[in-house]
């Protein structure tokens, strides 16, 4: 059983908080992706786990055991680097021997080990070279073949695909997955990108400032982000938000704010009634406003005056208007807009959504 | 000025003149000739220029005294009688005497023990002090204390230390119950070689940790938390990650300490003159003795040369491992 | 630092007293191996002889600090000694020095490390080379030739020979620095209008400044250092230096004068651990920077 709980784990260098109360557990053979800016405490948590660095307060447990006091080597658990931190001095196979070498494997059995994870990985033809006669996909791919042929309790990923470029990290990522897929071992992955997170996490936890925003399945954290953070940190282009006063009119809640005037869908209604006369929030995501046809009604359509037109061949972005807001909508690419364009949008009502704006939850 | 065509800067003929004349800047007084000026722009000529201070200092104190030093060797000089030649008998005299022999046994244990001892010590406190704590800078600073301060004044501290009715070690290990009788840190003979070459650990280690310390910050923290990770205790990574790739560093070092060490002369004259009974006598202590005190300088020369392919051979050893080591 | 709540930084090492066992008992047993020798030569020196000469053997209710601090031993050396003399002689010599040093090793290392001309490589290599001629090697002919130079006794002996040993040392460390300043700079510099000199003086050079101050310092504390030169070439007490005269005026026969002798020592250890505490980062720099290559 690799499952990983951590409690109320806490980290304080000095003056600086860097891990607040940290809950989670992450189940056996899950992929839990940590996400978040820089300095949100992803790495740093990661770092307890690994054992590097040391706990303030809480508790850490793999599999059944309490490892809080365990120095990284005796935790069973293995690590890719964000540099991959290959010792430059040994070949590829030493370099993915060594772990097998200092718990004393025989011979015979790193040999088959390393074996497999090259076969696995694709570097076969360099298993001989040093790691400085290596291109930084193939150091990569050494890095993540020294931590599998240890066959640890938990893999512990500290932004592995950073310093790729753009296509070489889009390969990478789908043969993280499917290595993952075939090892079936519990994984914890850090990244700062919110699309690596959606693609490879079982579950995605968010994190900022140190505490955790949300944690749960991607799609989850897309559709019912719980805070104004977590809306805009997911998905790209990121959500839309506009400040909006709540009114009423004629029993119905409407959000207003100067040149927009969006009914707040009965679903919704409900939970912004302590609202009314009050400011909040809305937020809507570029792909859920659409060029409003005859088909929408008047409640949730708006006009606006295009600024930007940014043709991506399979959508088109706009930077359009608003009263005084500027908002992103990603529309068809067969619509014909030009610079200073009346366009008139509409938003889907089921995905809009509303945040308080004193504590930034969602409402 | 107006209507020149553009010439190229990169120095040769006619270019300075050129550059004289566009400087906006009042010229330099040392530019006085276009000739003169056009000389100094002149990469080879420039270039012999700026060494030659170095050259003439070097080839007056360092080649002329060398190549007289061998001239006198071969011959009987004493101080203030230039003497005459006679081949190398200084040197089958020398060979053949004991103190001699005794001596260059003394430089080689002293060299060996001492450089095994300063790198041993050095590396453990650069390894130390690669962590952080409180008060790091001050400690660090301080520690390099015995390589800064003259070596003739903290090595008379230790001979304060040693001395044989006072000394405070001495004192302290009574005190302790540790010992009975008083050791003869200066008094006995092979006690004495050991005191020398402890003083010469304590003088030399801060050179091999700072240097090491350099070392070590160059290897990449995240190597020692992969090797963490992979299994490796503190002392495996040491041996496995750590050494390896400081071996080039490590190599350097040793290779000025053990000329320095080698040629040593001031530690071992305030500490023991090079008694007691010769025991601690090195190459520079005893060509010292011949060659000044008692005034044979041919003699005395010859000591010294003595040195001379040692030295060499070890220099050229360490290099062609240097080169090894960094090639690989 | 104690239990969990510390600063935190670095790996969890297992048990608690590890550390103490691995880390800071062994950097405390350096500390104090290291600086003792300077305490002891401090405290002697304050010493009155009554509590000094206390056989080994013999209880001692302060062995390691005194109650009756005293200035006899100070006195004694400035008045029964010619120490101010030496402490003026000698910093006037590593100043000079140093000076000569450096301006030889400005001038030698930019050459090397930026002019192309014929047999550079091998004057280079030969500047290096000279440091496999220790001085111990060089000091019987040397005593001649200062002798023929009529330099004997006079501090000139010593301002013009100790350049040897420090030149090679500024040069290397310098034409490091050199190194890591871009070509462009001066080829700019020479477009816009500057002679080479022009450019080597007012631009690469105040670039270079660290490294000139690395290379001051360390020369200057090479020079405090030399004493075989000093010992052979200087006879007269008004000449000498301070390692020389306090190792040779300060004994007479076989009595040592502990007392005064210490504080010597520690007088003329002063002046060099009081600039160097000011240009530590400097020196460490100089001698890494070495070491790297």
């Amino acid at each position: 059983m690799a499952q990983v709980m951590m409690k109320d784990l806490n980290k304080k260098y000095d003056e600086v908080h860097a891990v607040k109360d940290v809950n989670l557990h992450i189940r056996d053979k899950e992929f839990i992706v940590l996400v978040g800016p820089s300095g949100c405490g992803k790495s740093t948590t990661l770092r307890m786990v690994a054992g590097l660095e040391e706990i303030t307060a809480g508790e850490i447990t793999i599999g059944d055991r309490v490892v809080n006091d365990l120095p990284p080597k005796d935790r069973d658990i293995a690590m890719v680097f964000q540099n991959y931190a290959l010792y430059p001095h040994m070949t590829v196979y030493d370099n993915m021997a060594f772990g097998l070498k200092m718990r004393k494997f025989p011979k015979t059995e790193i040999a088959k080990r390393v074996g497999e994870a090259a076969e696995i990985l694709g570097i076969q033809e360099l298993l001989k070279r040093k790691p400085r006669q290596l291109s930084g996909g193939q150091r990569q791919r050494v890095a993540v073949g020294r931590a599998i042929v240890r066959h640890p309790q938990v893999f512990l990923f500290d932004e592995p695909l950073s310093n790729l470029d753009a296509k070489l990290r889009v390969q990478m990522r789908v043969e993280l997955k499917r290595l993952h897929d075939r090892l079936e071992t519990t994984a914890i992955y850090v990244t700062h990108d919110q699309v690596e997170a959606m693609t490879l996490g079982d579950r995605v936890v968010v994190m900022k400032d140190g505490w955790i925003q949300q944690v749960g399945e991607p799609l989850e954290l897309y559709g019912r982000p719980a805070n104004r953070f977590v809306a805009g940190f997911i998905g790209s282009p990121s959500m839309n938000f506009i400040d909006v006063t709540v009114a009423e009119s004629n029993g119905s809640l409407f959000a207003e704010t100067p040149g927009l005037r969006a009914k707040v869908p009965p679903a919704i209604a409900g939970r912004l009634g302590p609202y009314k006369g009050q400011r909040v929030t809305l937020g809507i995501r570029p792909e859920d406003l659409h060029v409003a046809t005859g088909g929408d009604g008047n409640d949730y359509s708006f006009d606006t005056v295009v600024e930007v037109v940014e043709p991506l061949g399979s959508e088109i972005l706009l930077d359009v208007k608003v009263g005084s807001n500027v908002i992103v909508a990603r529309v068809d690419p067969t619509v014909r807009a030009k610079l200073h364009d009346k366009m008139r949008l509409a938003l889907h009502p089921e995905r809009v959504h509303f945040f308080d704006n004193k504590t930034e939850l969602a409402i | 000025m107006a209507a020149r065509e553009p010439r190229s800067i990169a120095g040769g003929a006619g270019g300075a003149a050129e550059a004289a004349s566009r400087v906006t800047v009042a010229p330099r007084a040392a530019v006085r000739s276009p000739w003169l000026g056009q000389a100094l722009e002149n990469e080879r000529i420039l270039g012999f220029l700026l060494l030659s201070p170095t050259v003439v200092l070097l080839a007056l104190f360092i080649a002329y005294p060398f190549v007289k030093g061998v001239w006198i060797s071969l011959t009987n000089a004493t101080v203030g009688n230039p003497g005459q030649f006679v081949g190398i008998q200084n040197f089958e005299k020398v060979f053949h005497d004991s103190i001699f022999q005794q001596a260059t046994y003394n430089t080689f244990v002293y060299t060996a023990l001492a450089t095994v001892g300063k790198l041993a010590l050095g590396m453990w406190l650069a390894l130390l002090l690669n962590r952080h704590f409180r008060a790091k800078r001050l400690v660090r600073a301080s520690m390099l204390l015995p390589f800064i301060i003259p070596t003739v004044l903290s090595t008379l501290a230790w001979k304060w230390m040693f001395d044989p009715t006072f000394s405070v070690l001495n004192w302290s290990l009574y005190h302790l119950g540790l010992i009975e009788t008083r050791i003869g840190w200066l008094t006995d003979p092979t006690m004495a070689l050991m005191s020398v070459i402890i003083v010469n650990i304590w003088r030399g280690m801060p050179f091999y940790a700072i240097s090491l310390l350099a070392g070590l910050q160059t290897v990449s923290p995240e190597l020692h938390e992969a090797a963490a990770i992979d299994g490796a205790n503190g002392w495996q990574r040491f041996w496995r990650i750590t050494w390896p790739l400081v071996l080039p560093v490590t190599m350097v070092v040793t290779l000025f300490s053990v000329i320095q060490t080698f040629a040593d002369f001031q530690l071992v004259y305030a500490l023991t003159g090079g008694g007691p009974a010769n025991s601690t006598h090195l190459f520079a202590t005893y060509a010292y003795q011949v060659g000044i005190v008692t005034g044979l300088l041919g003699e005395g020369a010859a000591v010294s040369l003595a040195m001379f392919p040692m030295l060499f051979v070890i220099v050229i050893i360490q290099l062609w491992y240097i080169r090894r080591v960094e090639g690989a | 630092m104690a239990g969990r709540g510390g600063s935190g930084a670095g790996m969890v090492e297992g048990a608690k007293w590890k550390k103490w066992v691995y880390f800071y008992v062994p950097l405390g047993v350096f500390v104090v191996g290291t600086l003792f020798p300077f305490y002891w030569m401090f405290v002697t020196a304050f010493r009155p002889d009554g509590e000094l000469y206390r056989p080994w053997r013999a209880p001692n209710a302060t062995p390691f600090w005194t109650t009756h601090p005293t200035l006899e031993h100070m006195v004694y050396l400035f008045k029964q000694t010619m120490f101010g003399t030496w402490l003026y002689n000698t910093m006037f010599i590593a100043v000079i020095s140093t000076l000569i040093s450096i301006f030889c090793g400005l001038l030698a290392g930019y050459a090397l490390s930026r002019l192309r001309f014929p047999l550079a490589g091998s004057i280079g290599t030969s500047i290096f080379v000279t440091y496999l001629v220790p001085p111990t090697l060089l000091f019987i002919p040397l005593a001649n030739i200062v002798r023929d130079f009529r330099l004997g006794d006079s501090p000139w002996s010593l301002i013009l020979t100790y350049p040897t040993f420090l030149i090679p040392f500024c040069t290397w460390l310098l034409m490091g620095y050199f190194k890591t300043i871009p070509k462009e700079l001066e080829e700019c510099a020479r477009i816009d209008g500057a002679s080479r000199i022009r450019a080597m003086v007012q631009i690469v050079f105040p670039i270079a400044t660290p490294g000139i101050l690395s290379a001051g310092i360390f020369a200057f504390t090479l020079s405090w250092n030399e004493f075989l030169y000093a010992l052979v070439f200087l006879s007269s007490p008004q000449q000498k230096t301070v390692p020389v005269g306090v190792l040779s005026e300060l004994i007479r026969g076989d009595v040592f004068f502990w007392g005064p002798l210490m504080a010597g020592a520690l007088l003329g250890s002063v002046p060099v651990a009081l600039i160097y505490s000011f240009f530590v980062e400097h020196y460490v720099a100089g001698l890494t920077g070495a070491v790297k290559g």
